[in-house]
């Protein structure tokens, strides 16, 4: 893409081309390219080959497995019941996702509104990241096609994960609405923006709600195996809060590391808003990240202390303990107020990156490697298994960027529409903005003469 | 108006929720098990490890041929568990012992407040008047989640089949025979009356009875007359059940009990949460904020630090 805006070509972000002329659904998907342009850019980028490599053999794989069964593709065995799709793909991947009712508490509810520029990016992430760890559910399930039953057809109500099941569905589709907003402005309905945005502060407040409460759920569910879990990453009495105070870093760094990830490989995408106020940002959603990461440590050396588990830490299972802590929260957390404080962004994003990895080990170790800690053998995921998990992460991937080129995530879609509607807003900062953006202008019929 | 309505709408959400959850969390913990329910004593040192409730098992719930014959002592080298296969195992243990090895018949316990039943989110399973724990293959979705809260590893997962893969375990031959008063085929067929079935409550006196007739013989505990509630298959042992495979570190609670204090904060969260972060938006709204954040945020871009 970077090489056909320096060619001039002008980016798709309003429902106008430099003709005036109202863009097609097919202009809007395609970028603005023609088509064999559009194959010619995709077929240049180095990372799509990676992925078509990983599709090529992961989705037959996939298949496989709907067909031969769990057995086939998983270590699936009697006594770790839970494996790589759910210790990673669901236990992981949704603290990850915490960041959309995070942002949208921060700008809707507290009235953070510089924090806006990374907003949407915020949502858009914890819709994936949902979405994506119900993809994983679904590989996972022995029933697959009964992952409605909970809600219709057969109620567990004192179960957690009756709860986790309920608010999930329920969530996601609070942040399918949240994130519609955006498609709604990229399609051309101003109509169905304007009525999500009445509710913006309802969905909100159930965004905090529902995630407060299933966050906490996920760890609830390790509290039906007193014993099984390692005394070190069990605790009764604060199992959920362990899990909830975890994801408020893990999401945030999350969001840190995305906007690193897109504004390096897509700078193109953002506007100017975004790549102005994104170290800005960064810096504030670091220092929210700190304080739930010195939380988290907190209420972790708490839980050990009630339960008085410290001959533990003198085992080999706490010096694995001690490496997740340290590694994964000790570390960044120094990392990240060091970087706050001498506005050095990189060590910013170190931490940040550093903290995922140690939300995403933390949560591995309790689903899956000190999970059953008292039995002989360890389970180590089968090929197969680990080329799933590979194939739907690089699924969310794809999904990720393809929705990051083209919807106005990173930056402001020209609403024209806007004007009519809403007669208070003031059209003059949207077009002194435009004006003032460095990005070269071309016609699309000059474009085309390139190739 | 809006927002008193939704408001109006959480607070009554939140309360009907509340009072659902806590009546059933809360309820569920002082069950004991129903008055009629039965049991079996299982007296480990009365079994020989012939095996035969093995095949019996078999036989009545039509298990497919095992790989080794039941009269095979290989099998005694490995600790085996319960699988879908195979809904009860025999383990040998003490085998360096002078006094002889001891075995124990391993199976689903029933417990009173069985971990399978309320970790369950489709409700698949039952805890019935007789005492057995019955399973609904019929709503179950494959979560496995009972497998993960079972504290004796009892559930097995057809793991093999793609279009209908369920959870097997022993129902204590709920259909067949218990139903209709009948014990248990493992029961009925063992040579050496290491099992006894009979009522629960009877169970546990008898357990008693024998330890007190013969303090030599056993040591002075029913495992699984107070473990995790209570369970509707009790053992007798002459050395500690930590030396027979038991899990001895079990709580005397139910598990359910361990899931309580977040069951119980569920409620809060729903009914404090909207009033407190609607509360704090007004705060945030009037201080310099207009009505929709989205609409003024060109002007307060500006203002912000």
């Amino acid at each position: 893409m970077k090489k056909m805006i320096q060619h001039g070509l002008a980016i798709v972000d309003s429902p106008y081309d430099e003709d005036g002329k109202k863009r097609t659904l097919v202009n809007k998907l395609l970028l603005g390219l023609t088509p064999s342009q559009y194959l010619l850019q995709a077929f240049r980028n180095p990372f799509n080959w990676i992925l078509a490599a990983i599709f090529a053999i992961g989705i037959p794989i996939l298949i496989g497995r709907f067909f031969f069964g769990l057995a086939w593709a998983t270590s699936g065995s009697n006594d770790y019941p839970w494996g790589l799709f759910l210790g990673f793909g669901l236990f992981a991947m949704v603290p990850l996702s915490s960041s959309g009712f995070q942002l949208g508490t921060a700008c809707e509810i507290f009235g953070r509104h510089d924090l806006e520029p990374i907003e949407r990016l915020a949502l858009l992430n914890g819709l994936l990241g949902y979405f994506f760890a119900v993809m994983y559910l679904l590989a996972d399930l022995g029933q697959p096609w009964r992952l409605p039953y909970p809600m219709v057809v057969s109620f567990g109500p004192a179960a957690v994960l009756f709860l986790v099941a309920w608010h999930v569905a329920t969530y996601l589709s609070v942040q399918v609405a949240e994130v519609s907003t955006a498609f709604f402005e990229w399609i051309g309905f101003p109509a169905g923006k304007r009525g999500v945005r009445k509710i913006t502060l309802g969905l909100t407040v159930s965004g905090i709600i529902l995630s407060t409460l299933h966050q906490g759920a996920l760890g609830a569910l390790f509290t039906y195996a007193p014993g099984k879990v390692h005394p070190l990453w069990y605790s009764s009495s604060f199992q959920w809060l362990h899990f909830f105070v975890s994801s408020l870093p893990g999401g945030l760094c999350m969001v840190i590391t995305v906007s690193t990830i897109a504004a390096k490989t897509m700078a193109w995408r953002g506007d100017s808003r975004f790549r102005e106020k994104l170290d800005k940002v960064t810096v504030s959603l670091a220092k929210g990240a700190c304080m739930g990461i010195a939380t988290y440590i907190t209420i972790k050396l708490i839980a050990i202390a009630h339960d008085n588990k410290w001959a533990y830490l003198d085992t080999g299972w706490g010096q694995w303990f001690m490496l997740e802590i340290i590694v994964g929260f000790m570390l960044p957390l120094t990392l990240m107020t060091y970087g706050v404080h001498t506005r050095k962004m990189a060590i910013v994003r170190l931490g940040a990156f550093m903290t995922v990895f140690g939300v995403v080990l933390n949560r591995v170790n309790t689903a899956m490697i000190t999970f059953n800690w008292k039995l002989p053998h360890r389970e180590i995921p089968p090929w197969r298994e680990v080329i799933i998990s590979l194939t739907i992460f690089a699924t969310y991937i794809v999904v990720y960027r393809f929705i990051l080129y083209r919807l106005p995530i990173l930056y402001k879609w020209r609403q024209q529409e806007q004007e009519e509607t809403v007669p208070e807003a003031v059209p003059a900062p949207a077009l002194g903005r435009r004006e003032a953006s460095s990005i070269p202008v071309a016609s699309y019929s000059s474009m085309t003469k390139l190739d | 108006m809006k927002r008193r309505n939704f408001l109006k709408a959480c607070l009554i959400g939140g309360t009907t929720i509340a009072l659902g959850k806590t009546n059933k969390g809360y309820a569920s913990g002082s069950f004991e098990g129903y008055p009629e329910a039965m049991g079996v004593l299982v007296d480990t040192t009365r079994c020989i490890g012939c095996r035969s409730c093995e095949a019996a098992c078999n036989k009545e719930q039509k298990l497919p041929e095992p790989d080794t014959s039941f009269d095979d002592p290989a099998v005694f080298e490995h600790d085996r568990r319960p699988t879908s296969k195979a809904y009860t195992v025999v383990n040998r243990y003490q085998k360096e012992q002078p006094s002889g090895p001891v075995y124990r018949k391993v199976q689903c316990n029933h417990c009173n407040e069985p971990a399978c039943l309320t970790s369950c989110f489709v409700n698949a399973y039952t805890k019935t008047q007789e005492g057995a724990v019955i399973y609904n293959s019929k709503v179950c979705v494959g979560c496995r989640n009972c497998m993960i809260a079972c504290p004796f590893n009892a559930p097995g997962y057809d793991y093999d089949s793609a279009t209908n893969p369920i959870v097997k375990k022993c129902i204590l031959c709920y259909d067949t025979r218990l139903k209709y008063g009948k014990p248990p085929a493992c029961v009925e067929i063992c040579p050496q009356e290491a099992l006894t079935f009979g009522h629960r409550a009877d169970l546990i006196k008898l357990a008693h009875e024998r330890i007190r007739a013969t303090p030599e013989r056993y040591v002075d505990h029913v495992y699984g007359e107070k473990e995790v509630g209570g369970t509707s298959w009790l053992y007798l042992a002459p050395v500690g059940f930590d030396k027979l495979g038991f899990d001895t570190t079990l709580s005397n609670d139910p598990i359910i009990s361990n899931v309580k204090d977040f069951l119980g904060m569920v409620p809060m969260v729903l009914s404090i949460w909207p009033a407190l972060f609607s509360g704090i938006h007004l705060l945030c709204k009037n201080q310099e904020h207009g009505e929709h954040g989205h609409e003024t945020e060109s002007n307060q871009e500006d203002t912000k630090p």
